[in-house]
């Protein structure tokens, strides 16, 4: 397959990204707003062309134990879900992030907490980057606003999980799960062979084969300062990706008195209000982090050190604020404004919130 | 006649399976573990899959089995091991992928993951240990706990209107078209070692051969959970756990 331009929704071209990447198999179980994901997966049937494992499991708990499984022999594999179902498997990602394998999860999150609504939410952010599940972990977390970077971000993803032996995280919200856009979809690469993967994944459990010494992948470590020892080296892994991964984008930022941090689809929204905004002769920038851990903090620290206010804006009652502000350390206002529950602003309602905390305070 | 010259004078008849590890196990006397550990050793070496086997440790006593036995393992989250071993298996069909469980792992956390991959019929074996108790947490009641049989949960003993049934869970696995080969064995004689070996291979052949689930039960003793000695808890074994769960072919489709 060679590159080829569609129209296709975000969770459609997950599957199609996923397939071209050259994955090895996907493991998921139905929850709105993301089925079309294993939908179209088993509708494209890439075990006829790729040799791609698809599979629908019992569940999303037996999907995530399908993830490590695969995971452990060296394997490109992957699950999605949406927020109910991901907390379900944030026992199986803890266990992931300890064993050090690699794993694409997509989390197209809906509204919480509980059943709540399939109606499109960003209310699982403390979960995707503050760890999830027990123990001291991150996850790369990549926050995609069009179709586009919902299939850029599978190969993005299951690179960079590859390249530090963690999982990475899709945290996509309803809207750009089920919004219809155009989208470049990649030219077909070929599976790893299982040489490729001996090589790349020397701790993989394939069967011995020729290595002679056994491969054990595990998570367990009786002995504490062992288990210490692990945490140590963790945490290493994790600080070089905060040195080496950070991702954003920004918009309107050089001449601007007050700075919009938002992600996911809801940067798209602001990027609207500040046109609007600009209009009327306010000078508003817009921050969007595409990597939500590692946080671009500095980012937003150089930035916010220009502007007079920064306003927060999420699809939930407050959580990247607590981001932002450790990003500008108090020396600025932050301020936040939501909408929970499954409900989108709009543009207007927006700008009406942020003049209300720092035009007419 | 030292011992030098009684060893050159006889034929070695057995020694220590070459791929179980020379090292002290962690398992209590008379645990059953170490016998069904040295099957494993021996089927997989006799059918010469030591460099295909990917083997999916649970949670429960037999979780440091990767320290024992010399092929490749991954540690399962509790009770997740048949979804493990399916995606290990799906994407490595050319391995010999085996899940090795207690009674806890497999018939209480796990239910849904056993129950859903005999179903499919993953070419996998799931080897399954039941003593009727949690071994490795200190002696707890297990879903095949005998009724009336006391446990640090069930002090007084196993009550059905409190605690439920005993889950003879082997007989419900046999029911799926999925399974090829369901067996209930036990390792307290030598003679039910052999058979049970037997069984243990017949099972790998039957997930090589890509035919479905083989699901070995093996009734084992827990003297230290059952507080008893070896030989006791051997005797109380055949005369008690038996009854509930009797040794033989449940399903045969080989």
């Amino acid at each position: 397959m060679n590159e080829e331009v569609r129209l296709m929704k975000g969770n459609e071209a997950i599957a199609h990204a996923a397939i071209r990447y050259g994955a090895d198999g996907y493991f998921g179980y139905p929850i709105t707003p993301q089925s079309e994901i294993l939908e179209t997966l088993e509708a494209l049937m890439p075990w006829e062309t790729t040799g791609m494992v698809v599979l629908q499991a019992e569940s999303e708990v037996a999907s995530i134990n399908m993830v490590y499984g695969g995971a452990a022999t060296g394997k490109a594999v992957m699950t999605s879900s949406s927020s109910p179902g991901v907390s379900l498997m944030q026992e199986g990602i803890s266990y992931i992030a300890a064993a050090e394998l690699p794993a694409l999860i997509v989390n197209v999150m809906r509204g919480g907490p509980g059943l709540g609504t399939i109606h499109p939410s960003q209310s699982d952010y403390f979960q995707a980057t503050k760890g999830g599940g027990h123990g001291d972990y991150h996850l790369i977390v990549l926050a995609p606003s069009t179709v586009q970077e919902m299939a850029d971000f599978v190969a993005l993803g299951f690179d960079l999980a590859f390249k530090y032996r963690t999982p990475a995280m899709i945290l996509a919200d309803g809207v750009v799960g089920q919004m219809m856009e155009k989208v470049v979809l990649p030219p077909q690469r070929q599976r790893r062979t299982p040489e490729q993967i001996a090589e790349q994944c020397p701790w993989a459990a394939t069967g011995k084969g020729s290595r002679g010494n056994r491969n054990v992948v595990t998570s367990l470590e009786l002995d504490s300062a062992l288990m210490e020892k692990n945490n140590e080296r963790f945490q290493r892994t994790y600080a070089e990706i905060e040195r080496n991964e950070v991702r954003y984008e920004t918009y309107y930022t050089e001449d601007a008195d007050y700075l919009i941090v938002a992600f996911g689809s809801v940067a798209r929204i602001c990027l609207k209000s500040i046109e609007m905004a600009r209009a009327e002769g306010i000078r508003i920038g817009l921050i969007r982090p595409i990597t939500l851990w590692p946080f671009p903090y500095e980012a937003i620290a150089g930035l916010g050190a220009k502007v007079k206010g920064i306003q927060v804006v999420e699809l939930n009652a407050g959580q990247m604020i607590e981001d932002v502000r450790l990003a500008v350390e108090r020396d600025k206002p932050v301020r936040h404004f939501g909408r929970m529950g499954g409900i989108v602003p709009n543009p207007g309602e927006i700008l009406e919130a942020f003049k209300r905390d720092f035009i007419n305070k | 006649m030292n011992h030098e010259d009684i060893k050159s004078q006889g034929t070695k008849v057995y020694s220590r399976p070459r791929l179980l590890d020379d090292r002290t196990m962690h398992y209590c006397p008379g645990c059953s573990h170490g016998v069904v550990h040295k099957l494993v050793c021996e089927v997989l070496d006799e059918m010469g899959l030591e460099n295909d086997a990917i083997g999916v440790a649970p949670v429960g006593c037999a979780v440091f089995a990767y320290n024992y036995i010399d092929i490749d393992w991954i540690e399962a989250a509790h009770g997740r091991a048949p979804a493990v071993a399916t995606a290990a298996k799906r994407l490595n069909p050319g391995c010999a992928v085996f899940t090795y469980q207690g009674d806890g792992d497999l018939a209480a956390i796990g239910t849904a993951e056993t129950i859903h991959a005999a179903n499919r019929g993953e070419n996998i074996v799931i080897i399954f240990i039941n003593n009727g108790i949690y071994g490795m947490t200190g002696g707890q009641m297990a879903p095949t706990t005998l009724e009336g049989m006391k446990t640090a949960t069930t002090p007084y003993g196993r009550r059905a209107d409190l605690n439920g049934y005993p889950l003879n869970i082997t007989p419900l696995l046999a029911q799926l078209p999925g399974t090829c080969f369901v067996s209930r064995q036990s390792v307290h004689t030598a003679a039910a070692a052999r058979k049970c070996k037997a069984a243990i291979r017949k099972a790998f052949e039957g997930s090589m051969a890509a035919k479905g689930t083989a699901v070995i039960e093996v009734v084992g003793t827990c003297s230290s959970g059952w507080k008893m000695t070896p030989a006791k808890a051997n005797d109380w074994m055949a005369q008690h756990m038996f009854e509930a769960y009797p040794p033989g072919d449940l399903k045969d489709t080989l």
